[in-house]
């Protein structure tokens, strides 16, 4: 095969932007991506086969045939899971990875995110790090994450964000009913709402219409493609450009590399089955924490016994996501007015600054729900079944607000990915091993997070409440895994630099949520992409010097 | 082949529901010589609608069988579901043998407190098949309509939802899911 410049792994949230700024910078890229290119046509509004509900399997992958993944629980315990069973810890594997059908949430960490060790101290047995980069060195890309992609939202209701150059390129979308519920409570409380930033358009925006506002948004591909994602926005940019070739239903199985331990190029199944070489002078590793992870895994040579980047067991340790908690309001009078996307508001004020605890997260009001997600969210003297669980689903489906938010989760050098022993995948490599969990204390910061948000919801008129707040036995690191390749400045504490370069490997780069230090207390995405923009643009400076040659 | 009058009733009440007609003639032409099931045979069926009727009884609304729930769950027997087929034959094996135990009866031919005494039994002691059967129950229930279950879409209209404004712009493609 001809020889390229970069090869990328991976067209979701943070391969797709590489791809496109190399693309536009004049390199050639090949960008690999395991599964296929859905449009807005999928979207198929099923709400037993999506990505958020997978009772009848995933929507946007991968399928479940051939795709295990192994997970070992608090007390030992093994089991093999299914791709669309909630122990996977799934994303998705498609062109434009989760981005294309997440709840589409874009928000900025906070600079307190970016030090978390230095403001609180690191509780004893947690890996807890600042990043080596701060919110400042950041705040450019995230602009330009903003401006790209295209984000609705208004940050004027709060004071608790970073400093912005600009505000955000589109309105928020008029608030429904339970923004106009949740608000006034909100400010009785002393509290600073606001409208959630979204990479989705509220005007035309980006050559795309508007969102219609639907019932089917978080989990399912946009039907008129106002949610934006990577797949409809910097990918298109990248193939325009001529310089960038995607290749989709390509497994990569391993990095290649030269006796001198430089990457040469990458090997990887096609659509057809068939075992493929591409040369290129550097490699892109953007398959999402836990995959990003396996695959350096199994990059084993004379000279990476262990992996590659692995010299010191870092590569897949600190596994992280976001521990969800929040309670479940129930209301005399309807709130439900059938107005996607739902999800509306957010408070910012338990970020950080409550005494004893590290950290915090945003509260926010859930998506919009489908009958089914309501079957285990009934009032809490409801049965399970028979015919008060019916009478119940009928008194309350219309009748209820819910409020839930990413506890910032306290990282652990136990929680981590290995490679399994025994289970291949349908490629015949070794698949993924999940193992450990994160520092205990989230679990104790999310508690009180859950009581914060019945009290809001008390304060807007709720007559009974729910509260949501367990201990679970295993890290949660589904959609919003991260942390298994982290970023730093000490090569026996971390994976990459502050460039997403592998530290003794001069040609390979982790660009995705694994570089993460510590996943602050909201949805990761615009962080990703932040990250992205960021490695990209210092990618394309040290190319145009050296073109990597050595 | 059981012809108890429940059994009958409840396949009368499938018709009376409507929709079914065509449904249960079209797939009767799968033909695995259980009748109008693709996996499960009548026995099964009569078996596993007595628990689902549990789960969800019928009311001013249809109970779950009426709501198309065991066709929901025998499709999906066949498709995505297909590793739970041994748990189900052996799980309404496990309801059988107890209420033949308990009542020296089926559970079908018992009356509903005593059908009750059996389900809860099982929530108990079975706990495991219970949850499956109570899950895919209430998904199929409250499901799209699409897969066989919430027929004509009554536990929407129950819960006050209108029919989707959009059908979209790519129809559903029921022959593509099923090879997933």
């Amino acid at each position: 095969m001809k020889r390229v410049n970069a090869v990328v792994i991976g067209a979701g949230a943070a391969g797709g932007i590489v791809a496109k700024e190399l693309s536009v910078a004049g390199l050639s890229v090949v960008l690999l991506e395991r599964g296929p290119w859905y449009t807005a046509n999928d979207c198929r509004k099923d709400d037993l086969r999506n990505q958020r509900t997978t009772v009848l399997g995933n929507a946007f992958g991968p399928e479940d045939r051939g795709n295990p993944r192994v997970t070992v629980d608090a007390s030992g315990g093994i089991h093999t899971f299914l791709p669309s069973e909630g122990g996977y810890q799934n994303n998705a594997a498609c062109v434009g990875g989760g981005t294309l059908s997440y709840g589409a949430q874009a928000w900025r960490y906070m600079p307190q995110d970016f030090r978390m060790r230095s403001i609180y101290g690191a509780p004893a047995g947690s890996s807890l790090e600042d990043w080596p980069i701060s919110y400042d060195d950041l705040e450019p890309f995230y602009e330009k994450a903003e401006i790209e992609i295209g984000v609705s939202g208004d940050y004027s209701g709060t004071p608790f964000h970073g400093p912005r150059d600009r505000p955000l390129p589109m309105p928020p979308l008029p608030p429904n009913r339970e923004f106009q519920i949740l608000e006034p409570a909100a400010r009785k409380l002393g509290l600073h709402p606001f409208h959630i930033p979204m990479a989705r358009n509220s005007v035309p925006y980006n050559g795309r219409g508007q969102c219609m506002r639907c019932r089917w948004c978080v989990g399912f591909a946009c039907e008129v493609d106002a949610k934006n994602g990577s797949q409809n926005t910097v990918i298109p940019i990248a193939l325009s450009t001529g310089n960038c070739e995607l290749r989709t239903e390509c497994m990569v199985s391993e990095i290649l590399t030269d006796d001198r331990g430089r990457a040469a190029g990458v090997a990887y199944f096609d659509a057809q089955g068939h075992h493929q070489q591409q040369p290129c002078d550097f490699v892109v590793v953007s398959a999402c924490a836990i995959e990003s992870a396996r695959l350096l895994l199994n990059s084993k040579s004379r000279l990476y016994p262990n992996g590659i980047g692995n010299r010191y067991d870092q590569v897949g340790r600190n596994l992280q996501g976001h521990h969800y908690t929040g309670a479940v309001g129930f209301f005399d009078n309807e709130t439900y007015d059938d107005v996607g996307p739902g999800a509306s508001i957010a408070i910012s004020d338990y970020n950080h600054g409550t005494p004893g605890l590290c950290g915090g997260g945003m509260l926010a009001n859930e998506f919009i729900r489908l009958p089914v997600h309501m079957i285990d969210r009934m009032p809490p003297d409801t049965p399970r079944w028979g015919l008060e669980h019916k009478k119940a689903m009928r008194a309350y489906f219309k009748r209820n607000i819910m409020i839930f938010g990413p506890t910032q989760q306290i990282p652990s050098a136990d929680a981590r990915v290995t490679l399994d022993p025994s289970v291949k995948d349908k490629w015949g490599l070794p698949v993924a091993r999940i193992s450990g969990n994160v520092h205990p204390h989230t679990f104790d910061i999310g508690e009180v997070q859950a009581q914060r948000a019945e009290a809001w919801l008390k304060e807007a008129g709720a007559a009974k409440t729910l509260r949501f707040a367990g201990r679970p036995q295993v890290v949660s690191a589904g959609q919003h895994q991260a942390g298994t390749c982290r970023m730093g400045n000490d090569p026996r504490g971390s994976v990459v630099n502050r460039d997403c370069r592998i530290h003794d490997v001069d040609n390979i780069f982790v660009i995705d949520s694994s570089v993460h230090m510590t996943n602050g207390g909201f949805n990761p995405v615009l962080t990703i992409m932040g990250i992205a923009y960021m490695a990209s643009a210092s990618l394309v400076r040290n190319w145009k010097g050296t073109g990597f040659r050595s | 082949m059981p012809s108890s009058s429940k059994r009958a009733l409840t396949r009368r009440q499938f018709v009376a529901a409507g929709a079914l007609g065509g449904a249960a003639a079209a797939i009767g032409c799968h033909g695995h010589g259980h009748g109008e099931w693709e996996f499960l045979s009548e026995e099964q069926a009569a078996t596993l609608a007595a628990v689902c009727d549990q789960i969800i009884p019928g009311d001013e609304f249809p109970s779950a069988s009426q709501a198309g729930v065991l066709t929901f769950i025998d499709r999906q027997l066949v498709r995505p579901l297909r590793r739970y087929r041994g748990a189900y034959r052996d799980g309404l094996e496990r309801a059988e043998a107890l209420s033949r135990h308990r009542f020296g009866s089926r559970l079908t031919d018992l009356p509903p407190a005593e059908q009750l005494e059996i389900i809860k039994t099982i929530e108990r002691d079975d706990h495991e098949f219970f949850e499956l059967v109570r899950s895919h129950t209430l998904d199929g229930y409250y499901g799209a309509p699409r897969h066989g279950g919430n027929r004509d879409a009554v536990s929407w209209r129950m819960l006050g939802l209108s029919e989707p404004p959009l059908n979209g712009r790519a129809q559903y493609n029921l022959k593509k899911d099923s090879t997933s």
